[in-house]
Formats: structure tokens, C-alpha cells, sequence
């Protein structure tokens, strides 16, 4: 490694990526994908910026807000799982991938209400160029979100049966992995969408 | 509670909370514009980092998987800057 500046307590450590290379490889594609989504909403506006504007306003800030918040927390407390899995700590892997889950569902909750309030005022995708993205944008994330809360469902009745060790946590961080990148795509997308203006 | 401060993942997690905070109360006072744009980037960007570092741990990841992480970061953010200033010329 190039990098010699690392601090003199992390030597004992060499430098590691946590779960599998395939889950990155994966985790990489969908971050792509989300990048020509992201700018293609950007540009998109650019040459529409007013139109844009007016119709963000009518966007429930608060939801998506509170969604913010909901997965942040999420993924924390599946941070949490993770070193509880370093200490060989059975119970609090289930317990806090379990919370990690609930955050998910509350996230979708909320979306769904988000949801039901535009497409309760007869609002789709082809009513504005801007509600496209805003739909497709937030579904597609949405979808990401349910995929993730299987994977870390998965992962839960894995742990319930003591399956993630010190010595055994590449599973586990590999769903690890993938839930903070729902997490890092939402927290570009809310302010894209919700609130730059 | 300073204790639990020693966690990095518990740092992130407050500081993020923070940040998702200021961008919600930047949009209720309706901040537009070039200076609100950029507030908001550097917002993001900081979240995004912290996501990138202390909760996919990749603080002390291969030198080539935070780099990738972080460029598309940086790849995005740029973007998106450069797509507002093009729409506020």
C-alpha cells in the first residue's frame, strides 16, 4: 500500500474489506445506476428549473425527512449488529439487525403513506416531468429498501441461531454493506429531490 | 455517554441525525439558491462520507475500495453541482 500514514495502533490490523468482494461488486453497479439517475434529474431540471421548483414544493419535506432519520438509524443499528458479532455477542446481533429491520418497515410506512397522498390526487408519472423522477426516482430506492429488509431478514434467522461469530461475520457484513448503501443513496436523494432548489 | 462517544459508529450516527436536522430546517425556511445549494452538497457529501467510513467500515478498507466509494461521492456531488449551476446562469 501506498499509504503510510496510517495511525500506529491500526498496524496490527492489515487493511481489510469487510464481507465479500461480490457484494461490492454489486454494491458498485447499483451506485452507478443511481448516478446516471441523480444526474440525469439534475440535468433534467437544469433546462426546466422553474417548473421544477413548483412542483418540488408540493412534495411532503417532513416524510422524507423523517425517512432520513429512519434509515440512518437503521443502518446504525445494523453498525451495532456487526460489532456485536466482533464480540461474539449472539443476542445482540439479532437484536439489532431486528431494529434495523423495524426502521426499514417504518421507512416504507411512510413512503407509503407519501404515496397515497400523490397518487390520492391523481398525480403519475406522466403528469410532469418532474413527478416522473420523483416517482421513479423514489421507487426504484423503495425497491432497494424491501430488497434489503429480505436480505437482512435472512440474515436475522441466521443470527437466532448464533450463526455470526468473530470468527464467522462475513455474512453478516456483506448484508451490512448492502443496507448502507440504501442508506447512502437516500441521504443524495432527499435533498435532491426534496429540497435544492 | 462519553463512554459511548468512544464508538465511531455513534459519532456518525449523531452527526448525521445533526446534519439530516439542518437540511430538513434549510427547506422549511425555504433556502434557494446558489449559497443554499452548495450548504446542501457539503451537507450531503459530509453524510455520505460518514456512511462510507464508519458504518460500511471502509475507514481501513484496500486504499481502492474507499477511493471507489468516496469518488463516486465525489463523481455525484459534482454533477449535481455542476447541473444547479448551469440552471442558475
Amino acid at each position: 500500500m501506498a499509504s503510510t500514514t496510517s495511525a500506529p495502533e491500526e498496524a496490527p490490523h492489515s487493511k481489510r474489506l469487510p464481507g465479500d468482494l461480490a457484494i461490492w461488486i454489486f454494491i458498485l453497479a447499483e451506485m452507478l445506476a443511481f448516478a446516471v439517475f441523480f444526474s440525469a434529474y439534475a440535468f433534467a431540471r437544469a433546462g426546466n428549473a422553474e417548473m421544477f421548483n413548483l412542483y418540488q414544493q408540493t412534495l411532503n419535506r417532513n416524510a422524507g425527512a423523517l425517512n432520513t432519520l429512519l434509515l440512518i438509524t437503521g443502518s446504525w443499528f445494523v453498525v451495532l449488529a456487526v460489532q456485536a458479532a466482533h464480540r461474539d455477542d449472539n443476542k445482540g446481533v439479532s437484536r439489532n439487525v431486528a431494529l434495523g429491520i423495524l426502521c426499514g418497515a417504518a421507512f416504507l410506512a411512510v413512503k407509503v403513506f407519501e404515496y397515497a397522498e400523490k397518487f390520492g390526487a391523481g398525480i403519475s408519472l406522466s403528469t410532469n416531468t418532474f413527478y416522473m423522477f420523483y416517482i421513479s426516482l423514489t421507487f426504484f430506492h423503495f425497491m432497494h429498501v424491501i430488497l434489503g429488509m429480505v436480505i437482512l431478514t435472512a440474515i436475522w434467522l441466521q443470527a437466532r441461531k448464533g450463526a455470526y461469530t468473530s470468527q464467522n461475520s462475513h455474512g453478516l457484513e456483506s448484508g451490512a454493506a448492502y443496507w448502507h448503501m440504501v442508506d447512502l443513496l437516500w441521504i443524495i436523494l432527499f435533498p435532491l429531490v426534496y429540497v435544492m432548489r | 455517554m462519553m463512554n459511548a462517544l468512544k464508538n465511531p459508529a455513534n459519532r456518525a450516527w449523531v452527526v448525521l441525525i445533526i446534519a439530516t436536522l439542518i437540511t430538513w430546517y434549510l427547506g422549511e425556511v425555504g433556502a434557494a439558491g446558489t449559497a443554499a445549494i452548495v450548504a446542501m452538497l457539503v451537507i450531503a457529501f459530509i453524510k455520505g462520507r460518514l456512511v462510507i467510513l464508519d458504518f460500511m467500515e471502509l475507514r481501513n478498507a484496500p486504499t481502492m475500495w474507499r477511493m471507489l466509494l468516496e469518488g463516486w461521492l465525489i463523481l455525484v456531488s459534482s454533477l449535481i453541482l455542476l447541473a444547479y449551476w448551469i440552471s442558475l446562469k
